[in-house]
């Protein structure tokens, strides 16, 4: 090992919690001494920041022009762009071609078979992944099926199916002209920090007003979603590929455009498909979710069902959604490391179209063929809500006496402690935990941002989610770093451990509200439920991840050394593993962030509240200060955390590497 | 040994990394040394290199790792821009051409071929070889054509619908050294070739690359580390440390009078013997007509065991059969001992 660097202006990162938490005690105390302004933000002075906002979307949308293009001819233009495929792959999936309008309309050709879908996606599983993922596949789709959700889903998949190809070709542009150029690179780093930050409600609301309510902007918004981490990792796959291919390219006389196209983009062919598969993920989440801006599909149903309370409906829904998204996951993935049988592409797309073509004319006389019939549907709908009748008549007890037991230990006290903190102390303080992390700079980012959400008059909301976010957060890593540390090292307890929450993370938020709604109705411990549920699972992966890099040398050493067991955990591999498991609070606290946004479904009084009141007014103004304040949380934190890792790595002598 | 105009000339060629590096070099003036450079935050790779490489020749850039090798040949085909110097190819001022220019020349007058392969994964063999004919826009028939002539070449008729990822190191370097010669280059480079492969199928290769060498004649810049290989292969041989060339000769001139310190802790290894030719220890002069004929370019220790039959002094003929020297038993000896030639 290195000698430790000398690290001048940083603390222990025990020391620096310690001080961090007495100073917060000590910043409770003091409020009720301080200024009324110190801990209220005078009504008068606040920013009129949504306002302002507010007006320029008006001005944008009515009045803005460049010469004679208005703005809003060119968000028509986008919407016809994005129109035209959608309905053509609608009108493939789901309602067919028409001809006419309205109840007039004729069909002059039906949608694919579900038949043909299903047999076309388990082609694509044999293609990349042999016969195991095409059976994968076979039994997801005909899941969603045989569970009557067959007509939603379609139209969730055509939302995907336009907004994926769209999103990996932008990502992929930018993520070219970022790396050839570096002032391109610097200027949309901080925009991409941005979008990934932001809850995805507050853009949600000025893209209703430009775009209107439909799935043209559903599928905008996805876009928007799903392109940054697009854009990153083709920057990042562009710089990894070897400087030797490079000097190939240009030896053999590459063009600029020869050397894009035909060297770099092939060879960082993996890690790009990597970077497809996360679109993938991410515009199904986000389909989910932008149902509420007109997506349709089971989106729609889920948000229907949750409105109406039937369970049993929201159920059958959130199950299809989980079978499409292992659906596609488990392809995309299989797609990403190369094809099974590589070169045979042709043998399957003929046998694809044939299936199709067969399918469609069998389906003209066989109904069966052409959708699936009523008769054979499932439905689990009923059984649910019986069951869930059932639970609440002989545990409502049993569940109100847990979630009182945490409201009235846990949540209230912490949320009444939050909300006594004035802004200033708080602003001072993290302005000073900066500083003394990761120096001056970081130390004014996080008292100016700070400062700037009670500024915009959000101290309250601002505080109250992170008072539900950082209970979430602490229960999430009181679970996840125990379990981590109890399967790490044992593989055959990590292998089923990892297997579970790679699925969890594949799941779209919308999908962990159901059960606990259901369970225990609307407020802040469902809230907190349901974001423990999400944001476990990376406290749990870095937890073993963290251990499991431990040098296996050092705990030889140990043991020679004669310590316990015990002595081993907490003296060698959890210090050393200390890095790593903060990054893993970093990753859950973003988790928990993102998640807790989408809790405004069920009645929290928070950020997301807000978020989502602006939505339903489509108040872009307040929507957009609102997500603004969450993005500022979440930068933050997510600063503080990384300097303080940082710093813990540098004193381990770990160097530098380390994270995701 | 290098004719009239040398195919590829360097002339005090100077890459020195850091920022604002070709303005700080000249500020230093002519020949800086380390410590001036390290002061103007400079990092020298190469300084001053000055060679010329003939037609038809096998010229080896020898050194330790960092010697600076890799960025004097990407020098000289422009991958890097020298930051002072000249370098002439075929007599043209390659650091005066434009863009499109340099992609020309480099698309019909140069390989390389890389420590590491390069080949792309998506490609197959057949593929990868054509590859520089389908930048240049070949059609597909004439390109797979020649490209199936180059793989057959390197003797892997059969393999060319393999993938990269399918092929063993020995093989791939054989995709590699197929596709630089794809374009006809009429200068060839090969960083390290060999480096990267087990030393047995290293011996190999270099067998494979003498026979090529022996058909094609091309004009070649050979790096390698390795300092057997060097002599295997080369005509001259370069040697570099610090960015700076030492000694530049003929595999025997450097074995038989290594410049410094440096150069002869390469040399002590050396069978000797296995270098040296009989013309470089002869008496010159008239010798015995009944004494037995050995060729002045045999190799010493080619011609020893002749030694056996007791005689003490050979005849040296040159290869017109003319009388040239004596070799003496004593010298043979003397080298082969490890001795420094009388
Ligand atoms: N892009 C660069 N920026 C800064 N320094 C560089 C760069 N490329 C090379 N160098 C430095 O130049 C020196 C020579 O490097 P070069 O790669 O030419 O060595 P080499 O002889 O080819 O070594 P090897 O046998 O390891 O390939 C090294 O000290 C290296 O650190
Ligand atoms: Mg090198």
């Amino acid at each position: 090992m290195n000698p430790p660097a000398p690290l001048p202006r940083r603390g222990a990162p025990w020391a620096v919690a310690l001080v961090a938490a007495l100073a917060l005690w000590l910043i409770w105390m003091l409020a009720p001494l301080l200024p009324g302004w110190a801990s209220d933000w005078p009504k008068a002075a606040i920013v009129p920041a949504a306002r302002w906002i507010g007006a320029t979307v008006k001005w944008l949308t009515n009045e803005a022009a460049l010469g004679p293009v208005a703005f809003s001819d060119l968000t028509r233009a986008i919407a016809a762009l994005i129109d035209a495929p959608y309905r053509i792959v609608l009108s493939a999936l789901s309602t067919g071609f028409l001809d006419g309008r309205g109840s007039t309309a004729r069909m002059i050709l039906p949608p694919f078979a579900w038949v043909a879908v299903v047999g076309v996606f388990a082609l694509l599983g044999h293609r990349f992944g042999g016969w195991r993922l095409a059976l994968l596949q076979i039994l997801c789709l005909g899941f969603v099926a045989v569970f009557g959700q067959w007509e939603s889903a379609m139209v969730t998949l055509a939302s995907i199916l336009v907004a994926v190809p769209l999103g990996v070709a932008g990502g992929v542009l930018i993520g070219i002209a970022a790396w050839r150029r570096a002032w391109i690179d610097r200027a949309i780093a901080p925009v991409l920090d941005l979008m990934q930050t932001m809850p995805v409600f507050a853009y949600l609301v000025p893209i209703l007003i430009l775009f209107g309510f439909g799935p043209t902007a559903a599928v905008v918004a996805t876009l928007i979603y799903a392109m940054p981490p697009m854009t990153r990792i083709t920057t990042l796959a562009l710089r990894r590929v070897a400087p030797e291919i490079q000097d190939l390219g240009r030896m053999v006389g590459c063009t600029e455009r020869q050397m894009v196209w035909r060297v770099l983009v092939p060879a960082a062919r993996e890690a790009l498909m990597v970077g497809v598969n996360q679109v993938i993920m991410l515009s199904l989440n986000m389909v989910i979710i932008a149902s509420m801006i007109g997506a349709g599909g089971l989106g729609f149903d889920v948000l229907a069902a949750l409105r109406r309370l039937d369970f049993g409906a929201g159920l059958e829904a959130g199950f299809a959604i989980v079978a499409l998204a292992i659906a596609l996951d488990r392809l995309s993935q299989a797609a990403a490391h190369g094809p099974a049988a590589p070169g045979a592409g042709r043998s399957y797309t003929l046998a694809a179209l044939a299936l199709v073509i067969g399918a469609g004319v069998a389906g003209l006389m066989l109904p069966g063929v052409q959708s699936y019939p009523e008769a054979l549907r499932l439905s689990t709908g009923a059984f649910w809500s019986d069951a869930m009748a059932w639970i609440n008549v002989n545990y409502f007890d049993t569940l109100e006496a847990i979630k009182n037991a945490a409201l009235v230990h846990l949540l209230v006290p912490v949320k009444r402690f939050m909300l006594g903190l004035p802004w200033l102390g708080v602003a001072v303080g993290l302005g000073l935990l900066g500083w003394r992390l990761g120096g001056a700079r970081l130390g004014v980012l996080a008292g100016v941002l700070t400062a700037l959400i009670a500024a915009t008059g959000q101290w309250e909301k601002a505080m109250t989610t992170v008072y539900l976010c950082g209970v979430s957060t602490l229960v999430a890593m009181a679970l996840g770093v125990p379990l981590g540390i109890a399967v790490a090292g044992r593989e055959a307890l990590w292998r089923p451990v990892r297997a579970v929450i790679d699925t969890l993370q594949t799941l779209p938020s919308f999908v962990y509200l159901m059960p606990a709604v259901m369970l225990f109705r609307v407020g802040d411990f469902t809230a907190m439920l349901a974001v423990v549920a999400y944001a476990v699972a990376p406290a749990i992966r870095y937890t073993v991840l963290g251990l499991q890099g431990v040098d296996p040398r050092l705990i030889e050493a140990g043991r020679a050394m004669g310590c316990t067991p015990a002595q081993i955990l907490t003296r060698i591999r959890l210090r050393l593993a200390f890095p790593e498991i903060l990054l893993g609070l970093n990753q859950t606290i973003m988790f928990a962030l993102s998640m807790l946004v989408i809790t405004a479904l069920v009645g929290t009084r928070d950020l997301g509240q807000e978020v989502y009141i602006a939505l339903t007014k489509a108040d872009p103004g307040r929507g957009l200060v609102a997500g603004l304040a969450v993005a500022f949380i979440a930068i933050v934190a997510d600063r503080l955390i990384q300097a303080g890792a940082r710093g813990a790595r540098a004193r381990l002598g770990l160097g530098a590497g380390g994270g995701a | 040994m290098t004719q009239a105009t040398p195919k590829l000339l360097c002339r005090d060629v100077w890459k020195v990394f850091g920022p604002r590096a070709a303005e700080r070099l000249a500020a230093l003036g002519p020949d800086p040394d380390a410590a001036a450079l390290q002061a103007a935050g400079l990092v020298p790779a190469v300084r001053g290199a000055t060679l010329a490489v003939g037609a038809g020749e096998i010229f080896v850039i020898m050194g330790l790792s960092g010697s600076g090798k890799s960025t004097l040949v990407r020098c000289m085909s422009r991958l890097v821009e020298p930051s002072a110097g000249e370098i002439l190819f075929n007599g043209q001022n390659l650091l005066a051409a434009s863009d499109a220019e340099m992609i020309e020349i480099r698309r019909h007058k140069m390989g390389m071929v890389f420590q590491h392969f390069a080949l792309l994964p998506h490609l197959s063999v057949l593929e990868n070889v054509a590859f520089p004919l389908a930048v240049q826009g070949v059609a597909r028939g004439v390109r797979e054509a020649r490209a199936r002539e180059m793989v057959a070449l390197v003797g892997l008729s059969g393999r060319e619908g393999a993938f990269p990822r399918e092929l063993s190191g020995g093989q791939q370097q054989r995709v590699g050294i197929a596709r630089s010669l794809a374009v006809e280059p009429e200068l060839w480079f090969l960083d390290e070739p060999f480096s990267a492969l087990d030393p047995l199928i290293r011996r190999e290769m270099q067998d494979e690359f003498i026979r090529l060498q022996s058909v094609l004649k091309k004009t070649i810049v050979f790096i390698t580390h390795d300092f057997d290989e060097a002599i295997r292969l080369a005509d001259r041989i370069a040697i570099m440390k610090d960015g700076a060339i030492v000694q530049m000769g003929t595999p025997e001139e450097i074995v038989l009078r290594p410049a410094t310190d440096y150069v002869r802790e390469f040399t002590r290894a050396v069978p000797k013997a296995k270098v040296v030719r009989v013309g470089s220890i002869m008496i010159a002069g008239p010798a015995a007509a009944d004494l037995p004929a050995v060729a002045a370019g045999a190799a010493v220790a080619d011609v020893a065991p002749r030694f056996l039959d007791g005689a003490t002094a050979l005849r040296v003929v040159d290869a017109a059969g003319a009388t040239v020297g004596l070799l003496r038993q004593v010298d043979v000896v003397r080298l082969m001992l490890g001795g420094e030639p009388g």
